[in-house]
């Protein structure tokens, strides 16, 4: 690994009372990566990336930021990172410009910088000509780029995104990750939570993260590979209960899921593979149709948790 | 402290108070409702008390002293009644708050020199106003017997250098007409500074957790400090307006005399200002609710300015046990400061004891603020 990497955590611990929310997790991000943490809601990726920025304080563990540490730090941590919290905690009755004057002020950006600054976020928001509309005005992607042109004004180093595209149209998250991209091709260290499967395929490195522990790590073309041993079967068949009640008893078959209305099904060897359809039809199952496919994260998730992400209908 | 940080959130804070129709009503509309309503509604002065007369006699002495009533500001003479039944059924009916008796011996003995009483019957529903009303009634007879007496003196021929009896000649310093508008506006200047500042910076902090917009805020470089001062600043500044504009108000409006220093005048509210803004403040902190926020700092601010400043029920009339916890209460000094500047004079050397227990509260209040606020979500 980089010998000198922007975030490193080692085994870090929150607890609420009895309830542990994050479960001695550890990870390291080299300068300007993009790492995902993904996970269902309440996996303990937001306790993760607060503690990081310092609003939480770790029950044990620790943890530095650009070589700060965030228990000892935490106003050093404060001046190097940029923050985007959940909701895109804008002011809703201050217009654009006076939002990104305000985030200005509180990181001391001024004079030319912050017109630069600002005359960048306003583009790259496309929310030049609007800037002196109030925000809540604004739709969710408006909001939602504003944010991040509030949250990475004073050129931060490292980047944490909290769910950053939660309720916001698929073409402008499309956009938000280009921005992303960008910004990672400058050297920013990004920090990412999601529980969409399709975002964290943008994302360099990845932690999938269940009950507070991680449990697999890696690109997302490692994480499918450990995840799935053997080949990925789309079935559509019917009735589709009896279909997955019986797949699952077939020789060969190491895991299937329903995915909508077809099961995703992994066969560890071709032989299995090619029997597959007559053990179904011996069974009166009617198969209408057995391909293979690659498999996508979310397949991976389902295959090293036994449970979908999240309740993310939208995704 | 970094001043572009809280110049920052202080900048902010104020934009939003501008957009923000409750916070502008707080701000100016609420203190010039609550000193008109104050100056016009909480007098305690009794005039134009209603009064039935009944005149048993009906002689030109009684006459006499029924026109020592009618031509008294006081009262109000609704009606001479013919009979006592009248009269009762009056005060009974609240048609009247004071009813004269006048007795059908009333010449007669006069005449004769012995002792006449005039009956007064009082509706004590209102203890306050019967008592005003007994002593302009007390007035109006002793002035009428007054000259009866010189009267007669001097028919009978005996000089009055002689006969004049002697009086006490009182004379009231500082509120020389006695009225009870002059003792009450300056406290409402401080009624309206718990009001005005304990909604608003109860609100400040708990509008930032119910928005949500405060994790933001924590995960920036901004210190706590700097939230307080930024946030609190533009409350102060607003505050002094407001108190301005009240004063003026009380002077211009209902003619009360303003005859000591405004130094001491902006010095002493600055103080009462700070105490009332952390108070606000802390609340806001630890409730981080906005309603519960606004709920709580009216307890802890308005109602003991309201009831235990002396701001219009006198301190030295209430019960020992309320007389020693009203030292405690913080606005009694600053009610005491306002009263000695507007009507007795007082520059800020004549204030010490007031600023010495104003400043001692700002200093702890203060101390508490800036502690109170931890920049943790939990």
């Amino acid at each position: 690994m980089d010998p000198k990497p922007s975030i490193v955590v080692d085994n870090l611990v929150k607890r609420f009372g009895k309830f542990v929310a994050v479960n001695r997790v550890s990870f390291q991000i080299r300068s300007g990566e993009i790492f995902g943490l993904l996970g269902p809601n309440g996996s303990g990726k937001s306790t993760t990336i607060r503690m990081l920025c310092g609003l939480l304080t770790p029950t044990s563990g620790s943890a530095t930021v650009v070589g700060f540490d965030i228990a000892r730090q935490a106003e050093e941590v404060r001046r190097h990172i940029g923050y985007m919290s959940q909701k895109f905690s804008l002011y809703d009755d201050l217009t654009a410009v006076e939002n990104l004057e305000f985030f200005g002020g509180l990181y001391g950006v001024t004079g030319d910088a912050l017109t630069k600054g600002i005359a960048w976020a306003l583009g790259m928001s496309g929310l030049a000509g609007n800037e002196q509309a109030l925000t809540r005005e604004f739709s969710g992607g408006w909001k939602q780029r504003l944010a991040l042109g509030c949250a990475v004004l004073h050129r931060p180093r490292v980047l944490f995104l909290d769910e950053p595209t939660a309720g916001v149209d698929p073409l402008s998250r499309r956009q938000f990750w280009d921005l992303i991209h960008q910004m990672s091709r400058e050297g920013i260290t990004i920090l990412v939570t999601t529980h969409y499967m399709d975002e964290a395929e943008y994302c360099n490195r990845l932690a999938l993260i269940e009950s507070g522990r991680i449990v697999e790590m890696g690109t997302p073309g490692e994480i499918k590979r450990l995840a799935i041993h053997g080949n990925l079967l789309l079935i559509e068949a019917a009735p589709l209960g009896d279909a997955l009640a019986a797949v699952k008893r077939a020789p060969g078959v190491t895991d299937a899921s329903v995915f909508g209305a077809a099961l995703h099904v992994v066969v560890g060897d071709q032989q299995s593979e090619r029997e597959l359809p007559a053990f179904l039809a011996a069974r009166g199952i009617r198969v209408d149709r057995i391909e293979p496919i690659a498999p996508s994260l979310e397949d991976a998730f389902v295959s090293l948790t036994g449970e979908k992400p999240a309740g993310d209908a939208d995704s | 402290m970094n001043l572009r940080r809280t110049a920052a959130i202080g900048r902010k804070e104020l934009i939003q108070i501008r957009r923000d129709p409750r916070s502008l009503l707080i701000a100016v509309v609420l203190p010039l409702i609550q000193i008109l309503l104050l100056g016009y509604g909480a007098r305690l002065d009794a005039d134009h008390i209603p009064v039935y007369i009944l005149d048993q006699e009906g002689s030109q002495n009684s006459q006499a002293l029924l026109k020592g009533f009618q031509a008294s500001p006081y009262f109000d003479v609704v009606k001479v009644a013919r009979n006592y039944p009248e009269l009762v059924r009056a005060i009974d009916a609240d048609r009247c708050k004071l009813g004269i008796v006048i007795p059908w011996d009333f010449s007669e003995r006069l005449g004769d020199g012995r002792p006449v009483s005039v009956q007064a019957l009082l509706d004590g529903t209102d203890n306050n106003s019967a008592q005003l009303a007994e002593g302009y009634a007390t007035a109006v007879v002793d002035s009428y017997a007054n000259r009866i007496q010189l009267d007669w003196f001097s028919r009978h021929g005996l000089s009055q250098q002689a006969t004049v009896p002697v009086s006490v000649d009182y004379r009231t310093w500082f509120n020389e007409d006695l009225e009870s508008k002059n003792f009450i506006i300056p406290g409402t200047v401080a009624l309206v500074m718990a009001l005005m500042g304990a909604l608003l910076s109860s609100l400040t902090i708990a509008r930032e957790w119910e928005r949500g917009t405060m994790e933001q805020l924590i995960a920036s470089p901004v210190t706590p400090l700097e939230i307080m001062i930024g946030k609190l600043a533009p409350y102060l500044i607003i505050g002094l307006l407001d108190a301005i504009s009240c004063a003026a108000f009380a002077v211009g409006w209902f003619g009360v005399p303003f005859r000591g220093g405004l130094g001491a005048f902006f010095f002493t509210t600055t103080l009462f200002l700070i105490v009332i803004l952390g108070i606000g403040y802390m609340i806001s902190v630890a409730t981080r609710s906005q309603l519960g926020a606004s709920q709580y700092a009216l307890l802890v601010t308005l109602m003991p300015t309201a009831m235990l400043s002396g701001f219009a029920f006198p301190i030295d009339q209430m019960p020992v046990a309320i007389r020693v916890v009203s030292y405690v209460v913080y606005s009694r000094y600053y009610v005491s400061a306002l009263k000695r500047i507007f009507l007795g004079g007082a520059g800020i050397n004549d204030l010490i004891p007031e600023i010495i227990a104003m400043a001692i509260y700002a200093a702890v209040i203060a101390f508490f603020a800036t502690r109170a606020f931890r920049k943790q979500i939990e």
